[in-house]
């Protein structure tokens, strides 16, 4: 589904990431690990598109297509799935209506037609359920005055919403108390199924704890130094990533 | 990225520059006695409109054209402009088949529900076309009511004692540089009278389109609701594009008498000139509007248009219990100036008044708000909220308040609240990634930030406001 290869990016000039090689099939659950600065969340915004970062080197396959070639839009409306780690407020525009241009453009997309309110309104309620989301959600404006936890709710209700083929969650655990973690976990199980890639990008290994991970890499300073499965995120709660650093600075 | 989007959007099109080849009748360019009399003698006025007029031009020499506004122009010279331009076939009122088939054709483009048809809309339209006003629809309905909706023109002539109590009566021709320039050669315009204890049926409209060259619009507008009466009264303008500048110097006012409501909105389109600051319409208007005991005002105005627009629709709460409320959107891109706001004077005692405005600047758009909320020593009770929101896109355009605050009473209640936000990358970047286009992304964000001031207007007018800000932005994106 996802293919990176020697990826390479960098911002202001300042190199980040400095070769990355990653595969995410349908139905696997990926972790990436690291130390703050390492790369993490530039490895989530590039797949994402944001301009702010150039691609230097390296490729990136996601569903046979080219996803470097594609405008941030177009990744989302084939399938990839960004949840942030700071949500964005916009005032004015209800939840709702922001969702329904996003399911509507994806629709268009792929040739499917538009939803209309009523048809919409039906689709969204089916969705809240799976979450246990207050109604009211909807009717607030996109994640203004939410709190931190009812904001990573909130982009797993996005995520819910738009079914992408791939998600990639940026560190959505930050922040959140021990209970908004195991919602925001019991979401995101929710939605793990044989055709959908899902992408944990995590500081701390707790969160693992709620959504297993298939496999766990570390990245440190820009490259993947370590995969192995849930026991390497275990064995990082346990030691840090000292010596994962140490390691890597050895290398180099 | 952001940068070329605003950039893009600095640079969006104006969608209404078409010419009208209709043939006109224009006078030579200048303002004189002589002018005025013959603008008068055209439209066939009483002899005491023509002395209004030249006791207007007669203290409109002795006036200096106002330099405190924050915009910038070239002083504007009076005697390069034509003060009366009207279509060479004059149509007769009610009878549109003989109406320039070009001149349908124009408002067709412009989208104006002429035909009757259009009664289903429940939107009644005086269309202006230059200075003079073609077509009024739905007159006799309205006539079944006892309302009256027409020209001014024909006001002077067929109304002329509502015309000589209310003319004058908010703004007198006395008031400032270019309301008293307007009340000189003001050319047409609306005027509606609302009996009492009458809610008009549906929403009023007029419809200003400037066309020939070199011509300056005046019109005057006035609205009376007798006690009691209700009227919700829309106007849109549009203009060709034209390299020179053109002057818009319009005076509205209203009176609202006791229990009476008075709904006015305003989309401004005119042509803004191109994206270096060519061209462009001056919209120096006066508008303001005079609410006697329980009664109510409220001005809506969405600014999309004109190379300058100063105007502050005001109210003068003048009867115990009154309430005044102005609600604006007001858009600067390329190089458009606009410094408005308003003027909320308090008399009677419980005044109430609400102030929203929300400035969009883009490019090198300059965008101020100017308001005054004056509470008289008299107005026990009163009470003001005022709300300024400024949107910056990009780094190259200006956002400035001058908020004046001036109360002797002190059981005043007065708040103001003001905020700057600028519209993000990050904002953008979260649309697309949720599958919405640039394009859609800034439409979006630009019309949650206007929200509070859109659901003000007619519903219908409401989705053409938006339209409005969504056509000036398209195809200006990616």
């Amino acid at each position: 589904m996802l293919k990176i290869s020697n990826l390479h990016a960098s911002v202001e000039d300042k190199k980040i990431l400095k070769g990355i090689d990653l595969q995410v099939n349908a139905g696997e659950v990926h972790a990436i690990m690291g130390p703050n600065g390492s790369g993490k969340s530039t490895l989530a915004q590039v797949l994402a598109g944001r301009d702010a970062y150039e691609v230097t080197e390296g490729s990136v396959e996601f569903l046979g297509q080219d996803l470097l070639e594609m405008a941030p839009e177009e990744r989302a409306r084939e399938g990839l799935f960004l949840a942030f780690q700071y949500p964005v407020e916009i005032p004015g525009v209800s939840n709702a209506y922001f969702l329904r241009s996003a399911v509507n453009a994806v629709r268009k997309h792929r040739g499917e037609p538009e939803l209309d309110a009523i048809q919409f309104g039906k689709y969204i309620r089916e969705k809240m359920k799976l979450l246990d989301l207050d109604p009211s959600l909807l009717n607030r404006s996109v994640n203004e005055g939410f709190s931190g936890g009812e904001k990573k709710r909130n982009e797993i209700f996005h995520m819910a919403v738009m079914e992408p083929k791939l998600c990639v969650l940026d560190e959505t655990d930050s922040g959140l108390d021990i209970d908004a973690l195991k919602i925001v976990a019991d979401g995101v199980n929710a939605l793990r199924s044989p055709d959908r890639g899902i992408l944990v990008v995590t500081h701390y290994q707790r969160l693992l704890n709620y959504i297993v991970p298939d496999f766990v890499h570390v990245l440190v300073d820009g490259r993947i130094v370590k995969s192995g499965d849930k026991n390497l995120a275990l064995e990082l709660e346990e030691k840090g990533y000292g010596w994962l650093e140490a390691e890597a600075a050895a290398r180099a | 990225m952001s940068n070329e989007i605003l950039e893009q959007f600095a640079n969006r099109e104006y969608k209404w520059g078409f010419v009208s080849d209709v043939e006109s009748e224009s006078l030579p360019p200048g303002l004189n006695e002589e002018v005025v009399r013959i603008i008068s003698e055209k439209k066939g006025e009483p002899e005491w409109m023509l002395e209004w007029r030249l006791r207007a031009l007669r203290h409109l020499a002795r006036m200096q054209e106002p330099t405190w506004h924050n915009v910038r122009y070239a002083p504007v010279d009076l005697q390069s402009i034509v003060y009366y331009s009207a279509p060479k076939r004059r149509p007769k009122l009610n009878s549109l088949e003989e109406a320039d088939p070009e001149l349908l054709r124009t408002f067709e483009k412009l989208g104006i529900p002429l035909e009757e048809q259009k009664i289903l809309a429940g939107v009644a339209v005086d269309a202006v076309f230059d200075s003079v006003s073609v077509a009024t629809t739905f007159k006799e309905k309205l006539a079944s009511l006892g309302i009256v909706f027409c020209s001014m023109s024909e006001a002077i002539r067929e109304h002329p004692d509502l015309v000589r109590q209310y003319l004058g009566s908010v703004v007198p021709y006395s008031d400032n540089y270019y309301a008293t320039l307007n009340s000189a050669v003001f050319s047409d315009g609306s005027f509606v009278y609302v009996p009492k204890g009458v809610r008009c049926p549906m929403e009023l409209s007029t419809y200003f389109r400037i066309n020939a060259e070199n011509t300056g619009q005046f019109e005057r507008t006035l609205i009376v609701a007798d006690e009691g009466a209700y009227v919700s009264y829309l106007e849109g303008c549009t203009a060709p594009m034209r390299d020179e500048n053109q002057l818009h110097a319009a005076v509205v006012e209203l009176v609202a008498l006791d229990g009476a409501t008075i709904k006015y909105s305003t989309v401004q389109n005119w042509y803004p000139g191109d994206k270096d600051g060519n061209g462009g319409i001056y919209n120096f208007v006066t508008k303001r509007g005079r609410a006697m005991r329980d009664a109510k005002i409220t001005w809506t105005q969405v600014e999309t248009g004109s190379a300058i627009t100063w105007k502050y629709p005001s109210v003068i709460l003048q009867g115990d219990n009154s309430v005044g409320e102005f609600y604006s959107v007001a858009l600067t891109a390329n190089r458009q100036q606009a410094d408005t706001g308003t003027k909320m004077v308090h008399i009677g005692k419980n005044t109430k008044s609400t102030i929203v405005s929300k400035g969009i600047s883009a490019g090198f758009g300059q965008n101020t708000y100017r308001g005054l909320v004056r509470v008289n020593p008299g107005a026990d009770y009163a009470r003001n909220y005022s709300q300024c929101d400024s949107m910056l896109m990009g780094d190259k355009c200006g956002a400035h308040t001058f908020p004046y605050i001036d109360v002797r009473n002190p059981t005043a209640i007065v708040e103001h609240e003001a905020s700057t936000s600028k519209i993000g990358e990050d904002q953008i970047f979260y649309c697309n990634q949720r599958g919405i286009s640039t394009e859609d992304a800034v439409n979006m964000i630009v019309s949650g930030f206007c929200k509070e001031v859109f659901r003000e207007l007619p519903m219908e007018f409401a989705v053409e406001a938006q339209r409005l800000l969504g056509v000036s932005l398209e195809g200006s994106v990616g």
